[in-house]
């Protein structure tokens, strides 16, 4: 799995604090396109403080990289703060939708017990399908999405990670 | 009161006098309200020209310069000026017109998405949906166009919010939770560069555009004068001491003279200044500067480390920063040091054979004989790099040129916008028979305007520069670079819009009518001299190889 070893890959979780207004998701999304770095996943919302957004992404690259990504959105006028995560501890979760082919009794029965290891809930259920909500870290996620390939995944949306660090926060 | 008149006194409590701009449907409420306003707007004959010429009035002046179009093709016609500006770091404010606001998104008449068409090339920009953003959002337009790296923002305005009432009310203060630029340097990082400065055997300064950016030109010569260290200039650099100091080595890069970039390849200490390592001056980017420590002073964090791993940072205003190096200045024992330099010096003059209507005769002549205060615009191409090899600047502030974007047909319009930031002094666009075509119409500004600009147009016939690359490096294939077959006679265009011209085809009629050219006060003037139409701007350095591979004068 990518995600068990993040940092050996060179993946960074970066949560950008910026204002809330129209336009800023352009910018950042714009910045990474003409600078030639990739986005792997972002999620944007509201936070405590209606004025200002946060924005969640994981990105790969060396340092030297991670240093001008950095810079670069730091220089945007609308963003009010940069953090790299990685650097200490953190909380991150992950959701998603999956909706699986259930074509005998036989394999709703093992989705389900494959869903209540991971403890997904079933949302909603179909002559021929079960879906399930899962929520977790990304790793985890990926597991029961690697368990459940083998019954057929008919179509499935992930919102990508959102974190934060940890009260405590020691450094790695 | 309307967002217009709200508009015209938020620009007057910026100070803003002089605007350039050309109207059009959805700025007319704008224009209507500019029109007995006080404030001087110059009118240009292209979109393009305003930018490039408030672009010019800000280089030339460290003002905010102002420009305005429509929206739609208005808008886009300045997108050219608003990146040159941008790579250049110049304090430029774009107003633009917009479709109404509910009209915004339906493909409407003139309608194109302005700010997001701009958003990578201004530092920042603004659509106004409410007459109550109108002065908060000039304020800090204002405000982040001219602090930290300055450069270009852009306003777009609907119509009906120039249309719709509200209130005047113009804030004192600015506060950006978002935007706090540094400019005090770290003083620890400030006392390690001096400590590595003083080890150094062989310390060489790199002076770029923030030099002249944050008016650090006297702190610089302090400095120098104190320490005895040789500068290297890149083109933006040019002016922030005078050329003709005898530590003064310079251009380094791509055209830059063979001690300069001898200097760079041996130095074992590099004290950047306000520069961002442009591949133009780096070369190679392995092999620059292979034995030097790098100390990097810049007031954009992002500029360092980009293309040179730096060993110094140190983030902040460069005048600022200087100013602290200063104090503990001392002499350095670098004696054999600048001996060598000035033996390179001595060896490889910058030269050129003495035959036939050379430009750098040209060039140099009129470094010979203009005041210290002359403005000298370019063009992009030979134009550019032969003035910057053989003109002497002398102050910062005197050479106006696109450096990062390299824009032809930015030099006359900019020096249209110089002359008006410059009213007393010699304003002179140094051209290319290619370049000045770009933007030819604004002689009818100029003219308009009484704009006693000199244009000089070193005239091979071809787009000098990239025929010089086909010469060099495709075989002599000179594939779209000839203009031969049909070039305008400029003497007769220039009558044509009210200018004087003349042409000249030797040293000697050029020497003869220089003084009546600069003697025009009320007036543009064109000179069409005729150079020799093989001439190449040596010595170079081909892109991708190191600084000291330089290619010498071909036969």
């Amino acid at each position: 799995m990518a995600e068990n070893n993040e940092r050996e890959q060179g993946a960074h979780t970066i949560v950008i604090a910026v204002e809330n207004k129209s336009g800023v998701l352009a910018r950042i999304a714009g910045l990474f396109s003409a600078r030639g770095y990739n986005i792997d996943s972002l999620c944007v919302s509201e936070t405590e403080d209606p004025s200002i957004s946060k924005m969640t992404l994981t990105v790969k690259g060396d340092e030297r990289i991670l240093e001008q990504i950095y810079k670069q959105l730091n220089k945007l006028i609308d963003v009010i703060k940069v953090s790299d995560l990685t650097e200490g501890d953190f909380i991150d979760r992950e959701l998603a939708l999956l909706k699986v082919k259930t074509l005998n009794a036989a394999a709703r029965q093992d989705i389900m017990q494959i869903a209540s290891i991971f403890r997904a809930k079933v949302v909603d259920i179909g002559k021929q399908s079960l879906t399930l909500e899962v929520a977790g870290k990304t790793s985890k996620v990926n597991a029961m999405i690697e368990m459940l390939k083998s019954y057929g995944i008919k179509e499935m949306i992930r919102t990508g990670k959102i974190a934060m660090a940890r009260e405590l926060n020691q450094k790695k | 009161m309307t967002g217009a008149e709200i508009m015209v006194r938020s620009l007057k409590k910026e100070g803003v006098d002089t605007m350039f701009g050309y109207p059009g449907g959805v700025l007319l409420p704008l224009c209507d309200q500019l029109y007995d306003s006080g404030i001087r707007v110059i009118l240009v004959r292209h979109e393009q020209g305003a930018a490039h010429a408030a672009d010019g009035y800000a280089r030339s002046s460290g003002r905010v310069g102002v420009c305005m179009a429509t929206s739609g093709p208005g808008a886009t016609n300045l997108v050219t000026g608003i990146a040159t500006a941008y790579m250049d770091s110049i304090p430029v404010v774009a107003i633009t017109g917009q479709v109404a606001t509910h009209l915004i998104g339906s493909d409407a008449f003139q309608e194109v998405d302005i700010t997001g068409i701009t958003r990578p090339i201004t530092k920042h920009n603004y659509l106004i949906k409410d007459v109550k953003d109108i002065t908060r959002t000039v304020k800090e337009a204002f405000y982040i166009a001219s602090s930290g790296r300055p450069g270009p923002v852009l306003i777009d305005l609907p119509v009906d919010v120039q249309r719709a009432e509200g209130k005047f009310e113009y804030p004192e203060k600015i506060e950006m939770r978002s935007y706090k630029p540094t400019y005090e340097g770290h003083p620890l990082q400030i006392e390690r560069a001096w400590k590595t400065i003083k080890e150094a055997k062989r310390p060489l300064l790199l002076i770029g555009g923030g030099v002249i950016i944050s008016g650090a030109s006297e702190q610089l010569k302090i400095f120098v004068e104190k320490t005895g260290i040789p500068v290297v200039f890149t083109l933006m650099g040019l002016g922030s001491i005078p050329g003709d100091h005898p530590l003064a080595l310079g251009m380094l890069g791509m055209h830059g003279t063979k001690y300069a970039n001898y200097a760079v390849v041996e130095s074992d200490l590099l004290i950047a200044v306000g520069c961002r390592f442009d591949d133009r001056i780096t070369g190679k980017i392995e092999t620059f500067a292979p034995s030097a420590k790098i100390i990097h002073i810049d007031i954009d964090p992002s500029s360092i480390s980009k293309n040179i791993i730096v060993d110094i940072p140190i983030v902040g205003d460069a005048k600022n920063i200087l100013s602290k190096l200063v104090e503990n200045a001392e002499k350095l024992q670098i004696e054999s040091w600048v001996k060598k330099i000035m033996d390179w010096k001595e060896k490889h003059p910058l030269t050129y054979e003495k035959n036939g209507l050379k430009p750098q005769y040209i060039i140099e002549k009129l470094s010979g004989i203009l005041p210290d205060d002359a403005i000298i615009c370019t063009e992009v191409g030979q134009n550019q790099m032969w003035t910057a090899q053989f003109y002497k600047f002398r102050k910062p502030r005197t050479l106006v040129t696109s450096g990062g974007l390299g824009t032809m047909g930015f030099g006359f319009p900019a020096a249209i916008g110089a002359q008006i930031a410059n009213p007393d002094k010699i304003v002179v666009d140094i051209a290319g028979d290619g370049s000045i075509q770009m933007n030819i119409q604004e002689l009818a500004t100029a003219v308009y305007n009484k704009l006693p600009v000199k244009i000089i147009i070193l005239n091979n016939y071809c787009l000098g520069m990239v025929r010089q690359w086909q010469q060099l490096f495709y075989k002599k294939r000179y594939a779209y670079t000839c203009l031969k077959n049909a070039e305008p006679d400029f003497v007769k265009l220039a009558d044509a819009y009210g200018a004087k011209g003349y042409r000249v085809t030797t040293s000697e009629e050029f020497d003869k009518i220089i003084p009546e050219v600069l003697k025009e006060k009320e007036k543009p003037v064109l000179v069409d001299c005729r150079i020799c139409e093989e001439e190449n701007v040596f010595p170079m350095v081909p892109a991708g190889a190191s600084l000291d591979q330089m290619l010498e004068g071909l036969a």
